[in-house]
């Protein structure tokens, strides 16, 4: 304790204001200030017509679509997230790397080009689209497409954060849980699942914070219909921004609401690794 | 009894994840090429070539090696300040760096239209530059404002892959290396560039990935065709128009991403297997 404090003050290690420097600037630059101008755009707006917009049926039905959607999405991941996780890390089979590179393919590839192939794969004429419809259930342009692109976007982020906890993990701790008697479920319950918890919950949040601010792959796949309920927040503020019904004041406070929702989920994000990294440590 | 329902759970968990993969993952591409060739293979080289295909994807180049830039030079100043030096904030500015990872990148390009726009507060100053300098630069609706949204969201991607790598790492060496006198420039070069290549090239990587795709952020900071559109705006204009060919053409168009986000998997694999080898 007292090594590092002395270690605080007296940092021999050069280049501490030149990079604090920059990294102050630029964050300042490229995201501090448009934020807060964003944020302080929104208060240009008296409180009786921020409150009546925020509560017009529209937009109150848009965050709860995306809010709903992106929960039911980011539950899914969790569950194929965690399968997917264990099957890359437990198990030998072939085709395993192929599926271990391409995880990751909803980061690299471009929003509005998952959004334009999942609309028309789910769609009547898409191949999924037209064997779907036949049992009756509908995707492209309801809210079950809008949680489909969701889950497209979301799953890396779970299984990129479950998978490495996994390989961490002896295999030996559920070999004595298995000899002792205890059932599969039982000791994935009570012997993996507490272990990689607090992985999943970052994968989740993290899931669900990109859900909820989504808009290139699901506005396609969504429709965008009011009356079906279609809308996504991210949708709404888009919309106010297009050049036949500008109305910045709006979309700034639209958007200010999704900014606080989505700084309560970094909140707690940051809430649970700290607590995670505090029970590994002891 | 028990190896036998092991062997069942193992195959169903493995059947449930291709069919997971094949279904999300695989579909997709496949799907994506089809339709890119639907109208066979000389209108596909039609649609690629252009003339909105190609400033889009001279846009897009542009914004990326920009962004890249910038987050790299960013990522690296970012890691050094927080992992070497305690300071008051640090947790702060740490959470802050992330912030552009949870934000919906529709605030992005919004937030540069409240600053820069013509209502904003920044647009004074800038009228004022521009007049004293007699300059024409216009930070939104333009090519810098298409840079600056691509840059809002990529920027953490660098400083995210460092950061726990030098945590890891310590800072011993480094100081080790200043006790000895070397100078900062040198101790960064000889000891700390050895440790963190294969992550800084990482992060690069996903960098790179996020910043040639990004499409709600650009999207409303840039409104016209054939000039500040990038590729997936050129995409969402062709699918938007919505006749069979056009929508085609925003497949053929769709493939060109495609191929870059494959290279840049197959790279990402590349360094990912490099980095674990010397561990």
């Amino acid at each position: 304790m007292k090594k590092e404090r002395l270690k605080k003050q007296h940092s021999i290690i050069p280049g501490r204001g030149m990079t604090l420097g920059i990294t102050i600037t630029m964050l300042s630059l490229f995201i501090l200030i448009p934020l807060v101008s964003a944020m302080l755009y929104s208060f240009r707006m008296s409180w009786k017509d921020f409150t009546e917009l925020i509560t017009r049926p529209n937009v109150t039905q848009a965050f709860a679509t995306s809010i709903w959607c992106s929960l039911i999405a980011a539950v899914i991941n969790c569950i194929f997230g965690t399968i997917l996780a264990w099957v890359l890390v437990r198990y030998e089979f072939p085709g395993k790397r192929l599926m271990d590179a391409m995880i990751e393919l909803p980061f690299a590839l471009p929003t509005a080009v998952a959004g334009i192939t999942l609309t028309k794969m789910y769609s009547d004429n898409g191949f999924l689209g037209r064997a779907l419809e036949r049992v009756g259930i509908r995707v492209s342009y309801t809210r079950l497409g809008i949680i489909i692109a969701m889950v497209f976007i979301g799953i890396p982020f779970v299984v990129r954060a479950v998978q490495p906890i996994l390989e961490k993990l002896p295999a030996a701790h559920e070999e004595a849980a298995l000899m002792l008697g205890a059932s599969r479920f039982t000791t994935f319950r009570k012997v993996i699942f507490p272990e990689i918890m607090p992985a999943l919950l970052s994968g989740f949040g993290l899931a669900l914070a990109r859900g909820i601010g989504e808009y290139g792959s699901v506005i396609y796949i969504s429709g965008n219909s009011e009356k079906n309920g279609t809308q996504v927040v991210s949708y709404i503020i888009m919309s106010k921004l297009n050049s036949g019904n500008v109305d910045y004041e709006g979309a700034a406070a639209i958007a200010l609401v999704l900014l606080i929702l989505s700084f309560l989920m970094l909140f707690l994000i940051n809430m649970i690794q700290h607590f995670a990294a505090r029970r590994t440590n002891a | 009894m028990k190896e036998r329902r092991e062997i069942i759970v193992k195959w169903m968990l493995i059947g449930i994840s291709f069919l997971f993969f094949i279904i999300m993952l695989v579909l997709p591409l496949l799907e994506v090429i089809v339709r890119a060739l639907a109208d066979g293979w000389d209108s596909y080289c039609n649609a690629i070539s252009a003339d909105h295909t190609l400033s889009a994807l001279k846009v897009t180049l542009i914004a990326t090696v920009i962004a890249l830039a910038v987050n790299t030079v960013f990522g690296l100043a970012a890691a050094w300040a927080l992992t070497k030096f305690d300071f008051f904030g640090r947790n702060v500015l740490s959470t802050l760096i992330d912030i552009p990872f949870s934000i919906s990148p529709v605030i992005a390009g919004l937030a540069f239209i409240m600053t820069f726009g013509r209502s904003g507060w920044m647009a004074p100053v800038l009228d004022w530059i521009n007049q004293t300098l007699g300059t024409d630069i216009a930070l939104v609706f333009s090519v810098p404002g298409v840079v600056l949204a691509t840059i809002f969201v990529t920027f953490p991607f660098v400083s995210r892959e460092i950061i726990p790598i030098l945590y890891a790492q310590g800072s011993d060496e480094e100081e080790a290396a200043a006790l000895m006198g070397a100078k900062g420039f040198t101790i960064f070069r000889k000891i700390t560039f050895p440790h963190i290549k294969w992550g800084l090239l990482y992060g690069m990587i996903l960098c790179t990935a996020r910043a040639f795709g990004e499409f709600g952020a650009v999207y409303a900071i840039s409104k016209t065709r054939g000039e500040t559109f990038t590729l997936p705006l050129e995409i969402d204009a062709l699918y938007m128009t919505g006749s069979a060919d056009s929508i085609t053409q925003a497949f053929a168009v769709s493939s060109l991403l495609v191929a870059m986000a494959v290279v840049i998997l197959i790279g990402k694999n590349i360094v990912e297997y490099y980095g674990r080898k010397r561990k």
